[in-house]
């Protein structure tokens, strides 16, 4: 009996108790939900276009963040460091083009997914070496105030980032389906040879495509550097992205966005409601679990496709 | 080749009668009320254009489809619809349009797996391999060494699957099939992408499973020549609905099946 | 001209099925067990024993339980961490609560509850498959060492939250805790390996292995003909958990002595795991083995060899580079031998097969 009215009775209680709290708790997590969207954004992006879950995106996440204070560090102005730094995901983006994804065209996704695996520790230990594994601070003149709307606390580097978020999801997903471009990479997401003999050019589809995911972890890692500072934990976050692509189906753009958000706001407030009877920390696995039973009803996600298979 | 019944070959009584089945797909209609029966020993041709429902069928006969209505009996036993391991067990082995061999396992392997329903010793047997376990392999090994005889693939027995031609890659499937020594065997275009000589070593292997073991052989092909020649009897379908049944004469002279192979609408 | 098989016929269908069936092989083995059973407990010292040759023998029965999943069944895990932790963790609870209970037999209990546990998360791989499936470890990564970490009585309510695995003895000779020897320990770990290994593949040789195979390569077409899905794939996890499970309790009552969970998380053992198999060829024991060695080795390896050639790199430098490296092996192994070294040494003897000719 104590039990059930620790976990089914209680917290609900609580929540009643004080709805602004639970808006502020549900909005954090909105907000929090926001990073993992762009995290995930940045996966969805080329396994949509090529087939390829990049394990490695945290990692790009962090380099791009660690490149950006670097340059700044060495007092490049702002503006200025961010396009340097965009100038290195794009050269990155065709190394990784030229050396690891031609060898590997039309191999099984495992094989990819563990390539970009090897190729996280290479970010990783190049990062670190290039610019040192301290935290760094990243500030390019977001605001951070808190302030109140109507009673709820807010904070205005939460919003910046969540209206930022909004902005690149609507430019991607007119990109994607109304530009011929948008339209090859779809193509070649499906099948790569295929998409090779109606002459796609899939070595420039798959630079753009790493390019624009490089863009978009260098949004991300702008925005959690910022938040968090730039560490090493950022490369976690590539596994917490795996439940949100879950949720929302690896292959779409909105699921990332929802998926981002529905497990920002079930963490929070699983944490703060749940979490005391459990002895904190559910944060941890919560996701995984949360995406593991959605799995079982509906292995498609929210918005991916269901796959039938035929024989 | 020819079909006259040979000495040791009898055709007996019903042992798979489809009765009205219809599958759906979401909004599309595969098989729509299809019944027509297959008698033991005898080869039941199923042709059609393309997108007829022709694999549809057999893939509900296995089980690996469930069909919105109808029944499917088999040796006596009646489902609504067949479950992949009761049709497996019960004696039904096929084989596919697209071959669904084992890629990564050699020949040997892979006909062994098709007398996996026959292998019982548990894991820990398994695990220390002398004894039991051993026997079983070697009697079954037995087995499937026949087939591969029979099938005259001794040379490619420890080849890698995925690294064989066409044509090989289609008889280790039959192998697989054979070596589950079924009632019945579903052919599923065998002869899909074959030259002359190669369709002529199929049949005449296809035949000799008829003759020798009384298989009974539920195929679908293309070739006209194959099916007029080597069939018993026949079924037409189009669109996912039975036009005609009968020997093949009986199917070659009738007017719909002309009409529905050169596109002329019906109502 | 001196390994060939020319004059060796098999007559009988149990020596073609046999594990090494030319004789040179044989010979190989029956020294590579000299060398195992009797030269490196005589020769090695306790560092060698200590940071090399201990782990790499718990290490690669990981290898081999984690490739029986991903490389046979083709079901990938990133949950290797966490079915170790529970053989851990088992094996301490047992062996604190029945102090008299012959270690070995704690050992195998362990695995047994590491099996079960594995079943459980592999329960839902009849419905989700490839990268979903992987997510669905991941989950029992983090929610099992969670509940190691947070539920007291698992690590007997100790302050530290650390488990200490307690003295043992085998056959009067102590083989776990501080006191016990190397040489003692290495034993115990070897006999496993050994065993443990002579299953997997005649497992994977038999109908097992075969079913595992047809699940892995067309799921399908397996379950029409009659090879059922559901139990295949359990039985792999089963079997895959036991294999970590063991190895997890070796790997605290045999090697490191103490740990927390910590020990058994993602980037300490999953991953690493995971490269071993890859690296070492998937669906192959030996290649386990052999990914184990190339693993274990390699930072020994990158310590040791600049200061021999004059370099020298401070410590962290020396990871990161280590880290730069072992990415850039995985993505070149991958691109150049996917089979992984397990393939590269059939090469190998492909080679010396046709010596002096070149094919």
């Amino acid at each position: 009996m104590e039990v059930l009215n620790t976990f089914l009775i209680a917290p609900f209680l609580d929540m009643a108790d004080s709805p602004i709290f639970l808006l502020e708790v549900v909005i954090g997590g909105l907000m929090a939900g926001v990073m993992y969207s762009l995290v995930a954004l940045g996966f969805v992006l080329i396994y949509k276009a090529s087939g390829v879950f990049n394990y490695a995106q945290g990692a790009m996440v962090l380099f791009a963040a660690l490149t950006l204070v670097g340059l700044m560090e060495n007092h490049v102005p702002i503006i200025v460091a961010i396009i340097l730094t965009m100038a290195v995901m794009v050269g990155v983006a065709m190394l990784i083009e030229r050396y690891m994804l031609r060898p590997l065209v039309n191999q099984a996704q495992i094989i990819l997914f563990m390539a970009c695996i090897g190729l996280n520790f290479v970010f990783e230990g190049a990062g670190q070496i290039a610019w040192g594994s301290n935290v760094k601070k990243l500030d390019i003149g977001i605001p951070e105030n808190s302030f109140e709307i109507g009673g709820v606390l807010l904070n205005a580097f939460d919003l910046t980032a969540a209206i930022t978020a909004a902005i690149l999801v609507a430019f991607l997903a007119v990109f994607f389906q109304k530009t011929a471009i948008g339209r090859a990479l779809r193509a070649v997401a499906d099948d790569h040879q295929a998409a090779l003999s109606v002459g796609i050019p899939l070595k420039t589809i798959w630079v753009i495509v790493w390019s624009v995911s490089g863009f978009v972890a260098l949004v991300a890692g702008i925005m959690w550097g910022g938040k968090a500072g730039v560490q090493f934990s950022l490369v976690l976050i590539a596994l917490k992205a795996l439940p949100v692509l879950i949720l929302g189906g690896f292959e779409s753009v909105p699921g990332a966005i929802i998926g981002g958000l529905l497990i920002g706001v079930f963490e929070k407030v699983s944490e703060v409601y749940w979490g005391p009877a459990f002895g904190g920390a559910i944060e941890g696995w919560f996701a995984y679990m949360a995406a593991l039973v959605f799995l079982m009803f509906r292995p498609q996600g929210l918005f991916g496709e269901k796959i039938i298979e035929r024989v | 080749m020819s079909a006259e019944p040979t000495v040791g070959r009898k055709i007996g009584d019903v042992i798979l009668d489809v009765a009205n089945v219809s599958l759906s797909f979401g909004g599309v209609r595969a098989l729509n009320g299809v019944s027509f029966d297959v008698n033991e020993g005898e080869v039941r041709a199923i042709i059609g254009p393309n997108g007829a429902g022709k694999s549809s069928m057999l893939n509900c006969i296995n089980g690996f489809y469930k069909p919105t209505e109808g029944m499917i009996t088999f040796k006596g036993e009646s489902h609504h619809q067949m479950e992949t391991y009761e049709s497996a067990s019960q004696g039904i082995a096929r084989t596919f349009q697209n071959i669904a061999l084992f890629k990564g396992m050699t020949t040997l392997d892979n006909i062994m797996t098709g007398r996996n329903l026959q292998m019982k010793k548990n894991l820990l047997w398994q695990a220390i391999y002398f004894g039991p376990a051993l026997k079983e392999e070697l009697e079954n090994r037995e087995v499937v060494e026949k087939v591969i005889d029979f099938l005259e693939i001794e040379s490619i027995r420890k080849t890698v699957v995925g690294r064989l031609p066409y044509g090989l890659q289609k008889r280790v499937e039959l192998a697989r099939a054979l070596a589950a020594e079924p009632d019945m065997l579903l052919l599923d275009e065998p002869m899909a992408g074959m030259n002359h000589e190669e369709k002529e070593d199929m049949c005449r292997y296809i035949l000799d499973v008829n003759d020798e073991f009384g298989t009974t052989i539920v195929l679908i092909e293309h070739d006209m020549s194959v099916v007029m020649d080597i069939s018993d009897r026949v079924v037409v379908l189009d669109y996912g609905e039975k036009i005609a049944d009968g020997t093949p004469d009986e199917v070659r002279a009738n007017q719909r099946v002309v009409d529905a192979y050169l596109g002329v609408q019906h109502d | 001209m001196f390994y060939r098989e020319a004059g060796q016929f098999k007559s009988t269908y149990q020596t073609d099925q046999a594990i090494f069936p030319i004789v040179q092989d044989r010979w190989f083995m029956a020294l590579v067990f000299i060398v195992a059973f009797v030269v490196i407990p005589l020769v090695a010292d306790e560092y060698w024993h200590q940071a090399i040759i201990i782990p790499f023998l718990i290490l690669a029965l990981a290898a081999i339980g984690l490739n029986i999943l991903t490389g046979y069944a083709g079901l990938v895990s990133l949950g290797t961490g966490a079915f170790m932790a529970v053989g851990a963790y088992s094996t301490y609870k047992m062996s604190t609560a029945f102090p008299d209970l012959n270690i070995i037999i704690i050992f195998l209990l362990s695995g047994v509850f590491a099996a079960m546990v594995g079943m459980v998360f592999g329960a839902p791989s009849l419905r989700i498959k490839g990268f979903y499936l992987a997510v669905a470890t991941l989950a029992a990564q983090f929610f099992i060492l969670w509940v190691f970490n947070k539920v007291e009585w698992f690590f007997n309510y100790s302050p530290s939250g650390t488990i200490t695995a307690p003295p043992r003895e085998l056959f009067g000779v102590l083989v776990t805790g501080p006191e016990a020897s190397p040489v003692a320990r290495y034993y115990v770990c070897l006999v496993f390996l050994v065993v443990f290994a002579f299953a997997a593949k005649n497992m994977a040789r038999g109908r097992l292995g075969r079913s595992w195979m047809a699940i892995r390569d067309m799921d399908i077409a397996a379950e029409i003909i009659g090879i059922r899905p559901l139990q295949t794939k359990l039985s792999a996890f089963g079997i895959s958990s036991f294999y970590c499970g063991v190895a997890g309790a070796l790997y605290i009552f045999c090697w490191l002595g103490s740990a927390e969970t910590e020990a058994f998380d993602i980037l300490n053992v999953s991953f690493p795991v995971l490269f071993m198999v890859i690296i070492g060829g998937l669906g192959s024991v030996l290649g386990a083995i052999l990914g184990a060695a190339f693993i274990t080795l390699m930072p020994i390896f990158l310590t040791n060899a600049p200061p021999m050639i004059g370099i020298h790199l401070a410590a962290d430098l020396q990871k990161h580079i280590e880290e730069i490296i072992l990415g850039l092996m995985i993505i070149t192994f991958l691109i150049v031998e996917p089979a992984g070294f397990n393939r590269l040494w059939q090469i190998a003897k492909e080679k010396i097969r046709k010596w002096p000719f070149p094919y």
